[in-house]
């Protein structure tokens, strides 16, 4: 065990002597934890800043944020390696910043610059990175999730132990397609970890005007598939314990789980639709909006002494730098050229 | 005469249709309590009420196959889907349920529905929200597709595509729902295969349909005249069936042919119409048809890449430059 650890047990055993604390920390090392505090604080600052930009009119189209959903993003990639992969719908900001991806070419893909993800072609909803494992944004709902299975199907094929998470709307779990990939990972045993990121409504239709199961990880039973309900989804630490344990059953049997996460998307549907409308309260929003993700992850650190309020001031400092990184690098990248047009369309 | 937006024109049709004929209902993604995506729905939930105005889940196959069923069995579904994009989904309902039904039943079982919602691309929704569908549609013997270009057409059109007796492709466009224009006073309806003479001219023949002859080809056409180049527009409205008399004759009078249109390339309906055309109008035509088209590749996200693979205007008036020889 790394030397981190036994002394953050020993911070941990004096906290909780001192506040009768709970909160375990499941053995992560301080530098990861607080490493999950800065990510998370990114994530937030960095859709603040695309909704200011959309606004503005640089960015175009539709544009989904992740406001409220950090935990799952910081919680479950944390759980995996690099070389394993992600993959989810067109709400994709915050898991390719988990992954990896450079959040200066995700800015600029978002402004359409040819030094962006996908070098202006596809856009907020279509993330990629090969050399991340991030397999993309999707936007046609559901179509993403057969695919999940695909990779996982190729891991096995090769007899790695990599794994891929597929991350999901409740929405999705209502399409073909996501039944269809279900009951193959479960049958032929690959290595995916379905993630569903409810957060009540898909667009504005709330969960049970949707789905006649409203308990959507039961859906699994149906495939005979591991399935659990995270009811804290706003907690980092708690996302992380159960996608772990689906990572290590599924490396270790290959087989599949499917976890619901429950959260709370804090803006509209996308940039074009409005916070609340008319199918949720102004009220409700407010009243999840105390669920916060990162409000939560401070007080678990300053509870364990794991960081003061120099660090939370200190952090925001960072991360306001990086944003305005993004935005520098973004300034500074010009948008692709015009013969840009006829290149990827077919591969060598 | 009233003016009202497309959107406006279409909300009417629907209502005048449902309060005509019990067995119409709509179904669709966000069509009831958030009056749809679009809002072309808006207050029709509140005037029919959950039974007739229904929301759906994500489930596209499963909402779509549902219309079909229903409509074998004597009701007469109006399918919203938030996008043509995602007809896609329910592609297999479409084309071996609604459209093969009628034939492969022998004539026992007709589908009398319509599939409905924007097509083709808006700003910035990148490759796959942003198709033009249309031809994929027409392939397919036994689907009615309809394109309206104006709010008059929209609601007439749509009035006959609910009382028409077999599956309805009705392709509107996300970026006209707000576009104004006169309609006729009261109940009216346009009968497919009727095409519309937008402006009478002599040099040149366009045709062009929906938003693309709105935004794009009139405006080619107003530049082009000019510089004293006549052309003669003509909107087919409906794609399937096409009103081929009105483009022939049209043509053996101005000897010359453009198509435009927002989708591909290759298969696409002007492909056909240029057929048609060089079969019918052999001994009339003066110069090779011209077509513009997309670009053929997969439209992307950013603007300037966007705008080059779209047809434009310019695009347009080389084309009509190209059959007149003047470059
Ligand atoms: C097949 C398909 N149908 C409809 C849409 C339009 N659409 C985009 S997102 C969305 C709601 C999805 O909700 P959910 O799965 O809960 O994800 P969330 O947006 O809440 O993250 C809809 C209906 C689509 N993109 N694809
Ligand atoms: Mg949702």
């Amino acid at each position: 065990m790394p030397e981190s650890i036994n002394i953050l047990q020993s911070k941990m055993n004096h906290t909780k002597l001192k506040n009768n604390m709970q909160t375990d920390l499941l053995g992560l090392s301080p530098e990861i934890l607080l490493k999950w505090y800065d990510e998370m604080l990114l994530i937030r600052r960095f859709e603040e800043k695309c909704a200011q930009l959309y606004g503005m009119g640089k960015i175009g189209g539709f544009c989904h944020l992740y406001n409220g959903q950090e935990a799952i993003a910081t919680g479950s990639i944390g759980a995996i390696n690099p070389d394993d992969y992600v993959i989810t719908a067109y709400r994709d900001h915050g898991l390719a910043i988990s992954k990896g991806l450079d959040p200066r070419r995700i800015l600029a893909e978002l402004l359409g610059k040819s030094t962006g993800t996908t070098k202006g072609k596809g856009g907020s909803m279509h993330l990629f990175s090969r050399e991340k494992n991030f397999l993309g944004g999707h936007a046609i709902v559901g179509g993403h999730i057969p695919l999940a299975a695909g990779a996982a199907f190729a891991s096995k094929y090769r007899d790695e132990k990599r794994v891929c998470l597929c991350f999901m709307g409740d929405g999705a779990t209502n399409i073909g397609e996501f039944h269809e990939a279900l009951n193959l990972a479960a049958l032929w045993k690959l290595p995916v970890i379905y993630i569903i990121e409810n957060n009540k409504y898909g667009m504005g239709t709330a969960v049970d005007r949707a789905s006649a199961v409203d308990e959507l990880h039961l859906k699994a039973a149906a495939y005979n598939m591991r399935n659990e309900v995270i009811e804290e989804g706003h907690n980092v630490l708690k996302v992380y314990q159960s996608v772990k344990a689906a990572v290590d059953h599924a490396r270790k049997t290959y087989e599949p789980s499917l976890l619901e996460v429950q959260t709370f998307r804090y803006r509209g549907h996308s940039m074009s639709d409005p916070i609340h409308g008319h199918y949720r309260t102004k009220e409700e929003v407010e009243e999840q909006k105390k669920l916060d993700p990162i409000t939560l992850f401070m007080g678990i650190l300053t509870d364990t002494n794991l960081a003061s309020e120099d660090y939370f001031n200190s952090a925001e400092e960072r991360i306001k730098s990086i944003v305005d990184e993004c935005v520098a690098f973004t300034e500074n990248s010009s948008e692709p050229p015009l013969e840009e047009l006829y290149t990827d369309v077919y591969a060598d | 005469m009233p003016v009202v937006s497309y959107r406006e024109a279409l909300n009417q049709a629907m209502d005048e249709e449902m309060a005509r004929d019990e067995r119409v209902f709509l179904m669709g993604e966000e069509v009831a309590q958030y009056n749809g995506a679009y809002k072309v729905s808006q207050g029709l939930l509140a005037k029919y009420g959950p039974k007739r105005i229904i929301d759906t889940p994500i489930a596209e196959a499963g909402f779509a196959g549902i219309g079909i069923g229903s409509a074998m069995v004597g009701l007469r579904p109006i399918v919203e889907f938030m996008s043509w994009n995602f007809s896609l989904v329910a592609f297999d309902q479409i084309v071996n349920n609604a459209a093969k039904m009628l034939s492969m039943s022998g004539g026992n079982f007709n589908v009398p529905i319509v599939f409905r919602g924007p097509g083709g691309a808006a700003h910035n929704l990148a490759a796959t929200h942003s198709q033009a569908l249309e031809s994929l549609y027409a392939h397919f013997p036994g689907l009615k597709v309809v394109m309206p270009s104006n709010p008059r057409d929209a609601k007439g059109l749509l009035k006959t595509a609910i009382r028409d007796n077999n599956p309805v492709i009705f392709i509107e466009s996300e970026v006209m729902y707000g576009e104004k224009g006169e309609i006729p006073e009261g109940e009216y309806t346009i009968p497919f295969g009727t095409g519309d003479i937008v402006r009478e001219g002599k040099d040149v023949t366009i045709v062009s349909w929906s938003k693309i002859l709105q935004h794009i080809t009139t405006k080619a056409v107003s530049r082009l005249a000019e510089e004293n180049i006549s052309v003669e527009l003509i909107d087919p409205r409906t794609i399937k069936p096409m009103d081929w008399e009105l483009i022939f004759n049209s043509v053996k009078k101005t000897n010359r042919l453009v198509i435009v249109e927002e989708g591909w390339p290759f298969a696409g309906v002007g492909a056909q119409i240029s057929h048609e055309v060089s079969n019918h109008c052999f001994d009339f035509l003066d110069a090779p048809i011209e077509r513009v088209t997309q670009e053929d590749v997969p439209l992307p996200y950013v603007h300037n890449l966007e705008v080059a693979s779209l047809p434009n205007i310019q695009k347009v008036i080389r084309a009509v430059r190209k059959v007149m020889y003047l470059d």
